[in-house]
């Protein structure tokens, strides 16, 4: 197998199944600390959920009940883009430059691409946790029908590759963690209050629902809320398009900008 | 015996700077082959480039019959790295560390689980198989990356410092597992700061500074070649006085530094008889070693 990402990173990415092993060392870390961790995926969204939902849906004509549900799907996608974003940044910038554990796995018979691959499914796959949490607590506390929330895990794992995409390019770029929070302030958290989470982007000057439409998480929101309540939306080729486009274009970067930053 | 390393005219820069230039060398399979430099000298840069971790600006590499970087992950396969930084998985045990690395050889997971037994007894870990890496000593650790880096049984061993840091009963315990491997038929390519290491261990060596090779051949050959064979050091006050008027018609060589003096001679005799008239001037007379070779051939300016 010739070996082009060393002499050419602009190649394009080689995926193999070798991302496996590197998704399994992390799924080892974190099933150690899985009690903790799947505690708070649980506690936190449920307490900003009822807090919002009844504080807030009490306010709202149309009560209580269908803000929460409506609140609840904004979540799936929101929490998934948190939790996704938080593992391909924090989590992978310790593992390639705090603790090296990228440099043990390029040692073995093992390439960048597999290594960025192995990453990017394991933040997408740790957003869609977030998200499957949200879904059992609308269903539980019956926000939710089960067939919509089963039927929501494609579009949540959609969501979960896209951020991951896009947090590894900035992961390719930092100099430390830092860099991150400038990330999380300037582009997540605005783009979670324009996005349709808290309320239909409707409500917004028509100027700013046009930019909305440019965000990823506009496209899962508006994806993942009729899911959960069980049709699928019309434009749903168009909203999966765009977060399929976001997705491979912030791996293709994240890929070509991490091999320039290791491989040189 | 054929080549288990082969490299021609290898050359790198970063940012215009070089940092190897024009390296060639041959590991012959079964040997334990040393690269030896001052810091910034091109070594680790040479090991990442052998690997296939980065590509070559010009030259060839053969790393066990495969060309590299075009197929240096089918070479990685049937090789070990033990790296300069330690890189153990922080939130494994001792038998997860080895089961996880296994699996990017893609060995199964039965597989792996049998050869970490003897893995541990090798590394002197037996016992400790549970514990966390936070609880191992800088010697342990050493020796599980060892035991790391032979999770799938390699021909070539390619060790980065293996014993900096390490207190000298660690760094003889490396150094027996060492040649217990190179019994065992592996071939060894080491870099190292520390010259006893090299002459202890190594079959041949080779010495680079500024990114070019400056010598190579056995440690016993490079000390024939490069130096004469027996150094006296002298301290004490005003040597440099004595230095200058008696020792310069008495050895073929010498050298001040700082406080010392160092004489480098075909016969001590003469130099000893006239330390001892100077009843003030301390000595050491000692045979040359390798570490005089590298310090004629890279000087003594310290490098950063």
């Amino acid at each position: 197998m010739i070996n082009s990402s060393l002499t050419n990173c602009y190649a394009l990415p080689a995926i193999s199944r070798r991302f496996v092993p590197v998704w399994r060392r992390n799924f080892l870390v974190w099933r150690k600390l899985a009690v903790a961790s799947v505690l708070g995926n649980l506690v936190d969204p449920m307490i900003m959920l009822f807090g919002l939902g009844y504080g807030l849906g009490g306010v709202m004509s149309g009560g209580g009940t269908s803000y929460f549900s409506f609140l609840a799907a904004g979540f799936v996608a929101s929490a998934t883009m948190y939790a996704a974003s938080f593992e391909a940044m924090f989590s992978a910038f310790s593992r390639m430059h705090g603790q090296k554990t990228w440099d043990a796995i390029l040692n073995a018979p093992m390439d960048l691409d597999d290594v960025v691959t192995g990453e990017l499914v394991w933040a997408a796959s740790k957003g869609l946790l977030s998200g499957v949490a949200i879904l059992m607590v609308a269903v539980v506390f019956g926000y939710a029908p089960l067939s919509g929330a089963i039927a929501a895990v494609p579009a949540a794992m959609l969501i979960g590759l896209t951020f991951a995409a896009l947090a590894l390019t900035m992961n390719a770029l930092a100099q430390g963690y830092d860099f991150f929070s400038y990330y999380m302030t300037l582009v997540l958290t605005p783009m979670m209050m324009l996005s349709g989470v808290f309320f239909p982007v409707g409500q917004l000057p028509a100027a700013v629902q046009t930019a909305a439409a440019v965000f990823p998480l506009y496209h899962g929101v508006a994806l993942v809320r009729p899911i959960v309540g069980g049709t699928l939306p019309p434009e749903w080729l168009v909203h999966a398009g765009v977060l399929i486009a976001y997705a491979a274009a912030g791996f293709y970067v994240a890929l070509v900008l991490t091999r320039r930053r290791l491989l040189s | 015996m054929s080549a288990a390393l082969e490299v021609r005219e290898l050359a790198k820069s970063y940012g215009g700077e070089p940092v190897v230039r024009g390296v060639g060398f041959t590991v012959e399979a079964g040997e334990c082959f040393g690269l030896l430099g001052p810091n910034g000298a091109g070594k680790t840069t040479t090991l990442r480039l052998c690997l296939g971790l980065t590509a070559p600006d010009a030259g060839g590499i053969r790393l066990l019959g495969h060309d590299v970087p075009t197929q240096a992950r089918d070479a990685r396969r049937r090789v070990g790295v033990v790296p300069q930084l330690d890189s153990l998985d922080p939130d494994f045990t001792v038998a997860e560390n080895l089961l996880v690395y296994g699996r990017y050889f893609g060995l199964g997971d039965a597989a792996i689980a049998a050869r970490i037994p003897a893995l541990l007894g090798f590394a002197g870990l037996s016992g400790r198989s549970d514990a966390r890496i936070h609880t191992l000593s800088g010697g342990m650790k050493r020796r599980l990356t060892l035991a790391r880096a032979l999770i799938n049984d390699p021909d070539l061993l390619v060790l980065d410092e293996p014993t900096t840091g390490l207190d000298p009963q660690a760094r003889h315990l490396i150094w027996e597992r060492l040649r217990q491997l190179m019994q065992e038929g592996k071939t060894l390519l080491l870099t190292t700061h520390f010259m006893e290491e090299a002459e202890r261990l190594c079959t041949r060596l080779l010495i680079m500074d500024a990114g070019r090779v400056i010598t190579l051949g056995s440690p016993r050959e490079l000390i024939a070649a490069h130096i004469e064979p027996e150094v006296v050091e002298v301290h004490g006050p005003r040597c440099d006085a004595w230095a200058g008027q008696r020792a310069q018609g008495l050895a073929s060589r010498v050298e001040s530094v700082g406080e010392t003096v160092f004489c480098y001679t075909q016969r001590a005799d003469p130099l000893l008889e006239s330390i001892a008239a100077h009843p003030r001037l301390t000595y050491l007379h000692r045979r040359a070693n390798l570490e005089d070779v590298f310090l004629k051939l890279t000087g003594r300016d310290l490098r950063d």
